[in-house]
């Protein structure tokens, strides 16, 4: 059953995190390997679907972008619901948006799956000369919460692919835990988040000097 | 979105006052709307969702904090407290049931048809992305105190003990006609001219039976009283095609139903509107819709916070000077341990309980869902039954609905009042007022209210002219 080759998993994975820390630019640079300068608050990347090869599955992500119902701490149960991982974003050079990234993370612990994964992503990390939030901080935070911690730029692209890889190789491994314990059962993951219990804690890459551009 | 970079805001200078605003107050949110929507039920989220697919700025407000409004699927807590004053549920309320977040109890019940009005506007919008379904297991209809599976098949007719020998032939060739009808081909009339024909007469033509004329009637074409039989036959026989037509494509019957519970449709909607640049708050009362000299409404009033618009969209409790009531429904919501008795173990289902079959003028319905849909925990059922209301004593008109069920763990009753727009068409005042969710356990009169207030804001009719077989909105 483990042996996994060309195995395809689908899950859903959700971005959250205060305005214009990114999290639009994260997905595009994702998707479509672009970046906008002056990305326009969210419409069409509000759903995509991407892939990333891993050696022996691959791993489907369908990613729903907030859209205009998180402005008033309005995001409907739907957002959260069956969404296996999140990307909780801030800005380095904002610190008030790490603070609104911790509320985030609060958020999905009480409304999301009580499994769900989650990635704190530091956002804008080309702009390290206007850094207000220091990668010790933010890592020490991960650390106490059991959740994954990198830093991004979705401008020059670092760490972007990563980000999703390692989400994706900890939902790899959470998907054969689950098949190898329900087998025969439900083949649809998005109905299937139940008697999941792995809680993601990798090392991050450790990114905060890697040199940029 | 050009509009909007055209006059850019900077982002943290005071908020510009508007002329239009009254003394004293600030603006909600933007301020400046094409639309506001008050009430996320779901009429209100399709309306919102269509509305900014045409590139009209919305302003989405509920007083709740949870979406939904009277079309909200509810968790045990939320639940308990709807129907106690807010009150938390012992202890024991949990022991019994199970988990909380297991539970997303409908406040109204309804079942989707197949290939209805809605699932076109559902695919129209592409928000079946959203959301996941699953067909009912069954639908069963009432007679002589016993419930039979509604048999609507040929196969079904031969085998169902509704029907007698001969009575079983003759359905049996109905459902051939029904089959074969294609209108707009006068080949397939064998003669009948239905847009003047009556039902009671096509009836009469194939020989039908009181009794099979009543389960035609109500549980398959959905009329919601005896009117029909002497209306020319075409709605009715259209509905009629429509439930052999969905049951053909789904098998075990013709309705689907939302894995998590009816709440995720309008959540759905309003995901479309959203991503569409709609701005949504919860928790926002709105004390006052706000009229020009000319009684015209420009725009909405919650606390010192006020924002302007062309339309003003709403359900008619937001609404309460231009609303009539127009009757009560009463509703019972019942936990059940068991399936329903005699019912083949359903895990979900409908029943429609004929009103001549109880001595009443309104049809009962009862729609059962449990956990394989995700809305109950295992091996717990949740049976709502609803009516319209005929007596002063309304509880006690369910209890034929009530004694089918067998042995109930514990019920929720509610009685509450249906409104209908008192302000014609709304051209005058710019109030788009829905109508309230009656007791009827489908869609089909949801989704004509929607069609209306859709005409009635736009002027348009709205193009549903898509397949309904196609089960998925493309991505
Ligand atoms: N320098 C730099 N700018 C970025 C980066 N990522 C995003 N931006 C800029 O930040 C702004 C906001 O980016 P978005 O992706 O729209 O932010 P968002 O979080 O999706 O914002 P909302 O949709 O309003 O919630 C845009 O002007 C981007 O060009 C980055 O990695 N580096
Ligand atoms: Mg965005």
């Amino acid at each position: 059953m483990a042996s996994g080759t060309g195995r395809v998993c689908h899950f859903k994975l959700v971005l959250l995190g205060d305005t214009a820390v990114g999290k639009s630019c994260l997905v595009v640079r994702f998707v479509r390997d672009e970046f906008f300068e002056f990305q326009e608050p969210t419409i069409g990347a509000a759903f995509l679907t991407q892939s990333v090869n891993l050696e022996n599955a691959t791993v489907k992500f369908e990613i729903w972008d907030t859209a205009g119902q998180e402005r008033y701490r309005s995001l409907a149960p739907m957002y959260y619901r069956g969404a296996a991982a999140a990307i909780v974003v801030y800005d380095i050079t904002n610190k008030e948006s790490f603070n609104g990234a911790k509320s985030w993370v609060k958020e999905l612990q009480r409304r999301g799956d009580p499994n769900v994964v989650i990635a704190l992503a530091g956002n804008k990390a080309d702009l390290h000369t206007k850094r207000r939030v220091e990668y010790e901080e933010a890592q020490k935070y991960a650390e106490e919460n059991c959740i994954l911690h990198m830093e991004t730029s979705a401008k020059n692209a670092t760490n972007v692919k990563d980000l999703f890889r390692e989400i994706g190789e900890v939902m790899y491994v959470i998907d054969l835990n689950q098949m190898s314990r329900q087998l025969g059962s439900c083949p649809n993951p998005l109905l299937n988040q139940k008697g999941k219990h792995f809680r993601s804690y990798r090392e991050p890459k450790n990114n905060d000097n890697k040199a940029c551009c | 979105m050009e509009e909007a970079d055209a006059q850019t805001v900077e982002e943290n200078a005071p908020v510009a006052a508007f002329p239009w605003l009254p003394e004293g107050c600030e603006a909600m949110a933007d301020g400046e709307y094409d639309a506001i929507v008050m009430g996320t039920g779901l009429k209100e989220c399709i309306m919102s969702g269509l509305l900014s697919t045409m590139g009209k700025k919305v302003l989405h407000v509920d007083r709740n904090n949870y979406y939904g409004a009277d079309s909200a699927s509810l968790n045990l807590s939320n639940l308990y407290a709807k129907f106690n004053g807010g009150a938390e549920p012992p202890q024991q309320f949990y022991e019994a049931l199970g988990h909380n977040r297991d539970f997303n109890v409908d406040l109204i019940p309804k079942c989707i048809m197949a290939c209805g009005k809605l699932v076109k506007m559902l695919l129209h919008t592409k928000v079946t992305r959203y959301l996941e379904f699953k067909s009912l297991d069954a639908s069963y209809v009432y007679r002589n105190g016993k419930v039979y599976k509604v048999p609507a098949t040929a196969t079904e007719a031969l085998s169902s003990s509704l029907l007698g020998l001969f009575e079983k032939r003759r359905f049996r060739k109905f459902l051939m006609y029904v089959a074969n009808y294609e209108h707009g081909n006068p080949k397939t009339y064998e003669g009948h001219d239905l847009t003047k024909e009556t039902m009671n007469e096509l009836y009469e033509k194939f020989g039908l039976e009181k009794a099979t004329r009543e389960f035609v009637g109500h549980a398959m074409a959905l009329r919601l009283d005896d009117k029909y039989l002497d209306e020319p036959a075409l709605p009715a026989f259209e509905a009629i095609k429509l439930y052999c037509y969905s049951l053909d494509r789904y098998g075990k019957s013709p309705y689907i139903y939302p894995m998590y519970g009816l709440g995720g449709l309008p959540e759905g909607f309003s995901r479309l509107c959203a991503i569409h640049g709609g701005t949504f708050m919860l928790n926002r009362s709105i004390d006052e819709v706000l009229f020009d000299k000319d009684g015209k409404a420009w725009g909405v009033r919650g606390g010192n916070q006020v924002a302007k618009a062309d339309i003003v969209l709403g359900d008619p409790s937001y609404f309460p000077n231009k609303r009539t009531k127009v009757g009560r429904v009463v509703r019972s919501i019942c936990f059940l341990s068991h399936p329903i008795p005699n019912t083949n173990n359903a895990e979900s289902l409908q029943i429609i309980i004929p009103a001549a079959q109880v001595g009443r003028t309104h049809d009962i319905y009862v729609v059962m869902v449990s956990n394989s849909h995700q809305v109950t925990a295992p091996g717990k059922y949740v049976a709502i039954c609803s009516t319209t209301v005929e007596t002063d004593n309304p509880t006690t008109e369910l209890e034929p609905a009530l004694a089918i069920l067998g042995s109930i763990m514990t019920k929720f009753d509610d009685v509450v009042d249906l409104y209908e727009p008192a302000n014609g068409d709304g051209s005058q005042d710019h109030c788009f007022i829905s109508t309230s969710f009656d007791a009827t356990s489908h869609f089909e009169t949801t989704s004509n209210d929607v069609l209306d207030l859709y005409f009635k804001v736009t002027g348009a009719r709205l193009d549903l002219t898509i397949n309904a077989d196609s089960t998925k909105g493309d991505y």
